[in-house]
């Protein structure tokens, strides 16, 4: 495991250079808007990024409510595994009758709906046989506080985008209104975790958490349902890219991927070797008053 | 192309600095741990 670490280090290194060197040089420039486009590659994947630690984040808080009632755990178990069946079955149905499929709101598809439950079903239970009560909720704060390093980043480009494009730097859109708040549920979270001593913490953070999760839905398809200022998506939902953008685009969300794992990978054990000292120190103050009256 | 550049420059100082505090706690963290084992 020591050896992993600085050999995905060098590797995300050179992904990171490789994908801004086709940001900047190698992508087509875009007609109307010219270089300042090429912000879309930093701006969406660092996104997505954040979209995915976030949903870890709501994983792993919602493991660490159920898990602490062995009853609540193996109703979450079975939930999970339908879940997971029902997202297939329903996209069977919706197959087999069109009708049905034309009524499928806008930004939905078909593989996203079969694919969506057992990818969930799959990371709940590895999750589960890996980390143990205590490791999901030091998970949870790690995932929360990259996802919001990662948003922060969405929040900076996407102005730095706007101005030159929109004439104005920010406007009170439903996308990025809903993003904005997604940051400062995740920041409240933080707050919370850094300076509450209680010992309900964790409990209320997860339910934070649960809650902040469920305006990620709603800032990825604001696009579809509101009339928004905000350019429609490039992938799925009907929009379309020049190939060589999408490569350069899912090149830098893979480098920005193993850039977050690995971030996440240090804040971890940090995270951990921090409770446990925590918990020396509180075990020899309690300690040592016997010790005094001895 | 100036916004670009500052767009990027942006991200990246975001970046370095989130990771300058993870690696100011590590180092506090290993200060109180060396306490610890010199107490002990």
């Amino acid at each position: 495991m020591k050896k992993a670490f600085p050999i995905l280090g060098l590797v995300t290194a050179l992904l990171l250079s490789y994908a801004l060197y086709e940001a900047l040089v190698v992508a087509p420039r875009e007609q109307t808007m010219g270089d300042v486009q090429r912000i879309f590659y930093y701006h969406v994947p660092s996104a997505w990024t954040a979209f995915l630690l976030f949903f870890l984040n709501f994983v792993a808080s919602v493991q660490y409510l159920v898990r602490r009632d062995p009853k609540t755990d193996r109703v979450a178990n079975w939930v999970l595994v339908a879940v997971a069946g029902l997202s297939c079955v329903a996209a069977l149905v919706f197959k087999l009758v069109p009708d049905l499929m034309q009524a499928l709101p806008q930004g939905v598809e078909l593989s996203s709906i079969a694919s969506t439950g057992p990818i969930v079903a799959i990371i709940y239970f590895l999750m589960r046989r890996y980390f143990s009560v205590e490791a999901v909720d030091a998970l949870a704060v790690t995932t929360a506080e990259v996802g919001v390093v990662f948003c922060t980043v969405v929040l900076v480009t996407g102005p730095l985008w706007a101005r030159p494009v929109w004439g104005i730097w920010w406007t009170w859109d439903v996308r990025l209104t809903s993003t904005l708040v997604l940051w400062l549920i995740y920041v409240s979270y933080l707050v919370l975790r850094r300076f509450s001593s209680s010992g309900q913490t964790p409990v209320l953070a997860a339910a934070l958490a649960i809650f902040g999760a469920l305006d990620v839905p709603l800032v990825y398809f604001s696009i579809w349902i509101f009339r928004t200022q905000h350019p429609q998506p490039v992938i799925g939902g009907g929009g379309s890219i020049d190939p060589r953008m999408l490569h350069v685009l899912l090149l830098n969300w893979l480098a920005f991927s193993c850039f977050a794992f690995l971030v996440c990978w240090s804040r971890y054990r940090l995270e951990r070797a921090t409770r446990e000292i925590e918990e020396t120190l509180a075990l020899e103050a309690l300690l040592e008053p016997r010790s005094a009256l001895r | 192309m100036n916004y670009l550049y500052v767009a990027y420059g942006a991200t990246w100082t975001i970046h370095v600095i989130y990771l300058i505090t993870v690696m100011r706690r590590y180092s506090r963290l290993k200060k109180e741990v060396d306490e610890l084992t010199k107490k002990s």
